[in-house]
């Protein structure tokens, strides 16, 4: 097993891409060094990231934030601007681990990962995050919703890597709220979760809307049928019983050890309605 | 006098809270723990489990592994000369297996290499030939007729024909006419209940370093609750004699029975024998889980009549308890502990013990008797909301008391249930209002405890202070409450005395850190061992003073004149005798050896409050009371955290932990992400209130509290939560998808 401290992003994607054997991409390295050590996997090359430039930056960028891949939870969280505007995204990022593993963790690893229970994800996603990635062939921009391919896998390219995530301007009245259901009240893998991203118009109704669930199926998924539920709503009963409902029919969860299909399913539509409330009340909506 | 009695008296230091004598290694990373210890020239040694539920073991080529490069040793069950003892025969072929693998985690072999990354080669060129059978993890589907059959030929006579070959033994307690007394009731409730095994969750892994060499001699240093019993195992399954086998224990991180056995002590032997070199073996979590000893699982039924004034007429309960894939006793354990709370004219119990694809069980705090009782306080609860009943008159009008024929044989002397329930009644916490989906719930426990052999040296040093060696691994802060135990005997500070945990050859056997004995049982031999150093210090005294040893007498930590006819000296203190002891005779010890019996048993009741979350099935612990006898509170913050620690596990056990294995008959959990303990932020804080009802079997009055606390939990939520839900709680743990599942949410 090989390690590489890139110094260039050109450098580590090229790295990447000339390895034939089984590589890894080291950012926090606390899902990395986790199955390592358990003998999931056997990397014959690892390329830390952490250390190129703007990879641990926070920076405005076009009315929102350019966040670098390498930026970690309790960095993210001591940013008071970026915490006030996208307040769901900082608490899914944040529910990770402890206060340890905080300090390593990055967004860029979690969704690489690619576990459909990945805590900061459906934040990202209904927040319509715009992912920067570097290749051998250059630079790229991808929706991160469409990075993760199914549990283990993502539709980035051979020596290709995620350089940072582009969160766009926030409307007036905007807010959003994460979810997740564990059995414990912390270090735990999420058994089901949402995320809702909201806008309030002037009359106190939802103006627009993105709602992703976690955990309920091979990717996380947008759920455009829930958001439709709660949009020209101030989130009356009917309205999230429509959008529990919504949630409900995009859930193709699987029966393991964390939890049922029935459970995982029912608590989707559960925490989206709870998560819709709080983005609801950030956003300065009273129901 | 018959010292071993209680005896009512003033204590000085008995029932304050010194320092914890082992706080500062703990916290600075000193302690030395099973996988600290190193030496010269040490391998590395790791083991290769089966990956199958249950397979023959056709063949096995280590030719490979032998041949890598900084491989010393391959050690598998053929190394191992086969004891005719079945017990030792069953330990020995758990830790390595023989034939054929009869969990997923079984040892089949072991290496011992240079270092960790050979040693993991090597592993992966063991080749096993397996052939897979058909396997059964659920202890009624082994019962039935035409399931797998784990091992032939282990059941007992005393199991009734025409059972499933997995039926290892069969036992029934109790007395009176059951039949008569439901006919008695005016309500009979009956539930069928199911617990799911569980594991102790010590933090430390099972680590052992062995040192074997070519002369015979062996050197064991492994994390152990019972160094001489791993001796007596050790030296059995590899021929050799107790005095060629020392075994030094190190500090613990955690064992609550888990550690009461040997798994990889005898490999590190066998290894280190093969490759004449010592070899460390510690255990990774993934081990620990697979292939150490979590609970039995369980399935029970119960059956009580109660009348409408609240007077139990009968119980019954039909206990079925796998303790995994060898034949286990503690179902034994659990058919007496089933209604010990209760006094009863007509109770039976009825106990099988079933084989199935699991790990060996091992003891874990009470072994047995949580399952049974939680089953037993479910059946109490639901009479109680039946007949409108308040719980704990219901039990303070059943309770056993002193002269009680206990549903296990033997009458009660003094003991401390109706002080506890009563304690309860009064506490603000029964009384406090609740809130909307919010329930208490409460139950009763118990456990026997246990004396046994001890054996104790007190050794008096030439400047005053005292060190005591005894033999059992401290799991509780037994040796705080052994220095504080020989600081009132002796009248000396508990500062100026120094306890530890000595090897096998230090001393006479020690029975195992269990069966909440230590502090009972080494107590006992330590106050004795301190009143022979007393009887020797007034000798000397006796000696300098020219009068008679009978004149003299120890008062203060010093020995006085018994009388005005003994003659007028001022009192010689412990430092001065100890200062003169080279000139009056030498050095001044106390011994005291015994197999110490007059164990009290220990009752404890727990109260609490559940909120649980209709819509997600979650259950929060919001206040945990708890009442329990501890006969004399030798160090009450270590009783406190007895308690405490019981109640963390037993929230655990309700609400979360469970084995649990997929249609393969593999284990699905196995680490601590997936296992779920509590962790802090999912506990409310945890009243304790300790009383002390005196057992009459010791000098202080002491009693073992350091399983009870782990009985009443399980029933206690599962009683709250059933209320919380209105529905009836039968399994555990009620994880959210099975509490939203009797809520009638999901299907
Ligand atoms: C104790 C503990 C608790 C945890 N709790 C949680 C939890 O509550 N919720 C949760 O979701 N996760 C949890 N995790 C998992 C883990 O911490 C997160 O997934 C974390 O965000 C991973 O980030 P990292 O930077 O450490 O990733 P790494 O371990 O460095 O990498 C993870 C994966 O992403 C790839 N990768 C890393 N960086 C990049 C990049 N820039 N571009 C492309 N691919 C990349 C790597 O190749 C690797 O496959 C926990 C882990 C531990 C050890």
């Amino acid at each position: 097993m090989r390690y590489l401290a890139a110094q260039s992003v050109a450098e580590a994607a090229k790295a990447l891409a000339a390895e034939a054997g089984v590589t890894r991409i080291l950012s926090g390295g606390t899902d990395v060094l986790v199955q390592l050590k358990a003998g999931m996997v056997e990397p014959d090359l690892i390329v830390d990231v952490k250390k190129l430039p703007g990879m641990r930056e926070i920076r405005a960028e076009a009315g929102g934030f350019r966040v670098g891949a390498a930026v970690a939870g309790a960095e993210l969280g001591e940013h008071k601007a970026f915490c006030a505007a996208w307040p769901g995204v900082a608490e899914g990022f944040q529910l990770i681990g402890s206060t340890q593993v905080q300090g390593r963790a990055t967004m860029a690893g979690n969704l690489c990962n690619a576990s459909p229970a990945a805590d900061s994800v459906p934040a990202l996603v209904a927040g319509g995050v715009v992912a920067r990635i570097a290749g051998p062939d250059g630079e790229r921009d991808l929706a991160v919703v469409d990075i993760p391919a199914g549990p283990g896998r993502t539709n980035l390219k051979k020596g290709e890597f995620i350089t940072s995530f582009l969160f766009p301007a926030r409307a007036k009245g905007a807010s959003d709220a994460y979810l997740r259901f564990i059995p414990r009240t912390e270090m735990d893998i999420a058994v089901s979760s949402a995320a809702v991203n909201l806008t309030i118009g002037a009359d106190g109704k939802v103006s627009a809307a993105e709602v992703a669930l976690g955990a309920v199926a091979p990717t996380v998924v947008r759920v455009p049928e829930a958001a439709k539920a709660i949009i020209g709503t101030k989130l009356d009963d009917a309205a999230l019983a429509a959008m529990a409902k919504a949630c409900e029919a995009a859930c193709n969860p699987i029966d393991d050890k964390r939890g049922t299909i029935a459970f995982r399913t029912h608590t989707a539509g559960v925490l989206a309605c709870r998560a819709a409330h709080i983005a609801y009340e950030r956003a300065g909506g009273k129901a | 006098m018959a010292f071993d009695e209680y005896q009512k008296r003033e204590f000085k230091q008995v029932g304050t809270r010194p320092n914890r004598p082992d706080g500062v290694d703990k916290v600075t990373g000193r302690a030395m723990y099973g996988a600290d210890m190193t030496l010269p020239g040490m391998l590395v040694g790791r083991i290769l489990r089966s990956p199958h539920a249950h397979a023959k073991i056709k063949s096995i080529d280590a030719s490979a592994a032998l041949a890598l490069k900084g491989v010393k040793a391959v050690v598998t069950g053929a190394d191992f000369a086969r004891p005719e003892d079945d017990f030792l025969r069953d330990v020995q072929e758990n830790c390595m297996a023989r034939g054929k693998a009869l969990y997923d985690g079984h040892a089949v072999a072991a290496v011992a290499a240079i270092d960790a990354a050979t040693a993991k080669a090597a592993l992966k060129l063991i080749k096993v030939d397996y052939e897979i059978l058909p396997h059964v993890t659920d202890v009624d589907a082994a019962m039935k007729a035409g399931a797998p059959i784990v091992q032939d030929g282990r059941t007992l006579e005393n199991v009734p024909a025409g059972m499933s070959g997995n039926v290892t033994s069969h036992s029934e307690f109790g007395h009176g006419d059951p039949a008569a007394g439901f006919a008695k009731a005016d309500k009979v409730v009956e539930r069928s209940f199911k617990t799911a095994a569980t594991h102790q969750g010590y933090i430390e892994p099972h680590a052992a370093v062995a040192s074997v060499t070519t002369d015979g001699k062996g050197e064991l240093w492994c994390c152990t609750q019972g160094h001489f019993f791993v001796r007596t195992l050790c030296a059995g399954m590899l021929g050799m004699e107790a005095s060629q086998l020392r075994v030094t224990p190190s500090e613990i991180g955690g064992g609550f029975g888990g550690k009461t056995t040997v798994f990889i002590e005898p490999v590190a032997l066998m290894l280190s024998k093969k490759a004449g070199r010592p070899v460390k073996v510690v255990m990774t979590r993934d081990e620990v889980f697979r292939a150490t000893g979590p609970t039995v699982s369980t399935s029970i039924d119960v059956k009580i009549g109660m009348t409408k004034d609240g007077r139990i007429t009968a119980g019954e309960a039909y206990l079925r308890y796998s303790g995994g894939a060898f034949p286990c006793g503690t179902i034994d354990m659990g058919g007496q502990a089933a209604f010990a709370a209760y006094d009863l004219e007509h109770v039976r119990t009825y106990g099988w013990n079933v084989l199935t694809n699991r790990p060996k069980e091992a003891a874990y705090r009470a072994p047995g008797a949580p399952q049974a009782i939680y089953a037993v306080e479910s059946v109490v609860d639901e009479l109680c909301l039946a007949l409108k009943l308040d719980p704990l008159d219901v039990r303070l009008k059943n309770a056993a008391k002193k002269g009680t024929k206990s549903s296990y044989g033997p009458t009660f002397p003094d003991i401390g249930l109706v002080a506890t329930l009563e304690a309860a009644h009064k506490h603000p916490h029964y009384t406090a209002p609740l809130g909307p989906n919010q329930a208490r719930g409460l139950s009763c426990g118990f456990w026997f405890n246990f004396g046994g052999n001890t054996c104790v040296s007190l050794n008096v040093n030439t400047d005053g202070t005292v060190g005591i060696t005894e033999g059992n691994p401290d799991i509780g802060g037994s040796r705080a409450s052994v220095s504080l135990m020989a600081a009132e005997e002796l009248g000396i500070p508990y500062e100026q005395i120094r306890t530890i945990v000595a090897d096998t050859n230090s001393l006479g056997y020690n029975d195992v850190t269990d069966g909440s004995r230590v502090t009972f049982a080494v107590g006992l031999a330590t106050i004795k061992a301190a009143r022979d150093a007393v009887r020797k210090m007034c000798q000397r005294a006796a000696k300098i003073w020219d009068i008679d040893e009978e004149a003299v007498e120890w008062k203060d930590g010093a020995a006085v004149p018994a009388g005005p006819n003994a003659g007028k000296f001022p009192p010689m203190t412990l430092a001065e005798i100890a200062a003169d002891s080279f000139a009056t005779g030498g050095p001044i010890a106390g011994h005291h050896e015994v197999n110490v019996d007059g164990a009290g048993v220990s009752f404890g009741v727990h109260l609490v409050d559940v909120e649980v979350d209709k819509d997600t099935g979650a259950t929060k612990v919001l206040r945990y009371t708890i009442f329990q006898d501890a006969g004399k509170a030798v160090h009450p913050d270590y009783v406190e955290g007895q308690m405490q620690g019981g109640a963390v596990q037993g929230i655990g056990w309700a609400l979360n932990e469970e084995y649990i294995y997929g249609k393969d008959g593999r284990l699905q959990n196995a680490g601590f992400l997936d296992y779920r303990i509590p962790v802090a932020s999912d506990l409310p804080p945890i009243e304790t209130v300790i009383l002390e009802i005196p057992n009459p079997g010791h000098p202080y009055g002491v009693r073992g509290v350091g399983e009870t606390p782990i009985v009443p939990p399980l029933a206690a939520i599962s009683n709250a939560v059933s209320r919380a839900i209105g529905t009836r709680m039968c399994e555990l743990p009620m994880s959210p998808p099975r509490i939203l599942k009797a809520i009638g949410t999901t299907a």
